[in-house]
């Protein structure tokens, strides 16, 4: 080995913050179903507690033999709406509490997949899954949840973005934390391993274990060496940053599997941020020539780092998955944090931008008193994007009660802080009341 | 196993002799050593073999850690696949 590339390696774990986000364990919770609920319940907490007995103690060992920290370790399930529906229960918060104290009985930082799929239609499951969750996000604490409202396929549900708008609204009131984890998702993938968004599809196999690898920050320092080259330059820089940075995931993602002796499913290469300093997707895109994220340049910027983070990245590992681009969350990066403070980023170029990376709307204070069909008619907005492009968008908004435009909100740790953004007070409400849905897309029909 | 022992710091006397008879008490074979000074600070890379799988690695890295602070140097241990991972297909 030279030395010059051993340093390199180092350089990047210990001042650049590259790191493995998570370590997901999928878990099929099919053969749990029983039309006794307490049943089912007593199965979920077997399964979950023996397949992920190891999880946090493997991802701690190969932190460190490996010296490479893992920031994550979670778990995702199958749809709960799918799961519950054999029981005659009305409430399924007994369910989420049982993920809840499966997920604390074996140390993991989140557990995924109290979730709904409903871009077509309702089943029982779906309904009460949905009216279940201002209490399950306020009153417990390591469970996420998501609702698929739309796809390419299918079209968009209407009466789920408006009834999301409405529990949005609902999760709100009780705590300003609750819709940190709830995603609303328009052409959800079944093998995501980031939160909230995760859960474990029905088409996979019965455990799986996924990674999501990081590093902004590395993707910025090898910027910072090319400064004033061209934009094929600086694709080019991107792809063999991300190259490296998603080798670290394949060995992580190997080896956990091995150990855990659960098939290996895929790599996300996704850029994920956190609040500390240097580890910003925006501060990529200002490195790229932004006085500030947000300006006019900002979505070709970011259509260009997000393709070529793919094109390194797929070369690099055996599988990819996931959402695998670039995350813009607002409160979790510091560069979008400060970007909004300067008022040069606002929710429409938000918006913009979510047609060209990962996901979505995500992480964004809004003020406590936006309308429900307001905040439903961001979820349609942005599921007409994903539609419309056949990618997945997600909306993760955050109304904070009490609070005004441009007061800052803290939601703590990895979630970070925000200034609460302005959201357009226009009516959309007589559109949102319409209901029904919106049909699927001509170029849908492919067969 | 095989891993790579990393010692970056401010030069002075009785580094490498420190790191080596620590490895030595521990019955750690070196294998292979490359040491240079890189904008004046000492940069050692030693690649190991540990022997038998009974080694505690998490202990390893700490007491090598807290090594580098009686020399003051930073001492790092890693499992070698990484590095191979990162820049090798």
């Amino acid at each position: 080995m030279e030395t010059n590339k051993i340093l390199e390696t180092i350089h990047m774990i210990s001042d650049e913050k590259l790191d493995i986000r998570t370590i997901t364990m999928g878990i099929s919770l099919l053969d749990c179903i029983d039309s006794d609920s307490d049943r089912a319940c007593e199965r979920i907490y077997q399964k979950i507690t023996t397949k992920a007995a190891n999880l946090v103690k493997v991802g701690e060992q190969i932190e460190a033999e490996y010296g490479i920290p893992i920031i994550n370790k979670r778990i995702s399930v199958t749809p709960i709406a799918l799961i519950a529906a054999a029981s005659s229960d009305q409430n399924y918060f007994k369910y989420a509490q049982t993920l809840d104290r499966a997920a604390k009985a074996v140390g993991v930082n989140f557990i995924g997949g109290f979730s709904a799929l409903v871009q077509k239609g309702y089943q029982s499951g779906d309904r009460r899954l949905i009216a279940s969750l201002p209490q399950v996000l306020a009153e417990t604490d390591l469970v996420c949840s998501s609702v698929n409202v739309g796809s390419t396929r299918s079209g968009i549900n209407m009466d789920a973005v408006a009834e999301m708008g409405r529990i949005v609204k609902a999760a709100a009131e009780r705590s300003t934390t609750a819709n940190t984890k709830l995603v609303v998702f328009c052409n959800a993938v079944e093998d995501n391993p980031f939160m909230a968004g995760a859960f474990h599809g029905v088409g996979e196999g019965d455990a799986v274990v996924s990674v999501g690898v990081s590093g902004p920050g590395v993707v910025k320092h090898a910027l910072e060496k090319v400064k004033g080259e061209s934009l094929n330059v600086v694709a080019e820089t991107i792809k063999k940053t991300a190259f490296k940075v998603t080798r670290m995931g394949q060995l992580v993602g190997t080896i956990a599997s091995k150990r855990l002796g659960v098939p290996f499913g895929i790599v996300d290469l996704s850029l994920a941020p956190t609040p500390a300093v240097g580890d910003s997707v925006a501060q990529i895109l200002e490195e790229i020539g932004l006085a500030k994220v947000g300006t006019h340049g900002t979505t070709a910027a970011l259509a260009l780092l997000n393709d070529a983070v793919k094109k390194g990245g797929i070369m690099a590992c055996s599988r990819v998955g996931g959402l695998s681009g670039a995350f813009i969350p607002v409160s979790e990066d510091a560069g979008m944090i400060s970007a909004v403070e300067a008022g040069s980023l606002n929710i429409e170029k938000l918006e913009a931008m979510t047609a060209v990376c990962s996901v979505g709307l995500d992480m964004i204070p809004i003020p406590g008193d936006t309308p429900a069909e307001t905040i439903a008619a961001m979820i349609a907005d942005e599921a007409a994007i994903g539609m419309i492009n056949n990618k997945t968008t997600a909306v993760r908004v955050l109304p904070v009660k009490g609070k005004k435009v441009g007061e800052m909100v803290e939601f703590g740790g990895l979630m970070g802080y925000a200034p609460v953004m302005a959201v357009n007070p226009a009516s959309s409400a007589t559109m949102i009341n319409r209901g029904g849905s919106i049909p699927a897309p001509i170029h849908s029909f492919k067969n | 196993m095989k891993a790579i022992l990393t010692t970056i710091g401010k030069d002075q006397v009785g580094i490498i002799a420190g790191v080596s008879q620590f490895l030595a008490k521990k019955e750690i074979n070196i294998l292979d050593v490359s040491q240079t000074i890189m904008d004046g600070y000492f940069t050692m890379m030693m690649m190991v073999e540990i022997q038998g799988s009974q080694t505690d690695f998490t202990d390893l890295a700490q007491k090598l850690a807290d090594l580098g602070k009686t020399l003051g140097v930073e001492i790092k241990i890693r499992r070698e696949e990484i590095y191979h991972a990162m820049h090798q297909l």
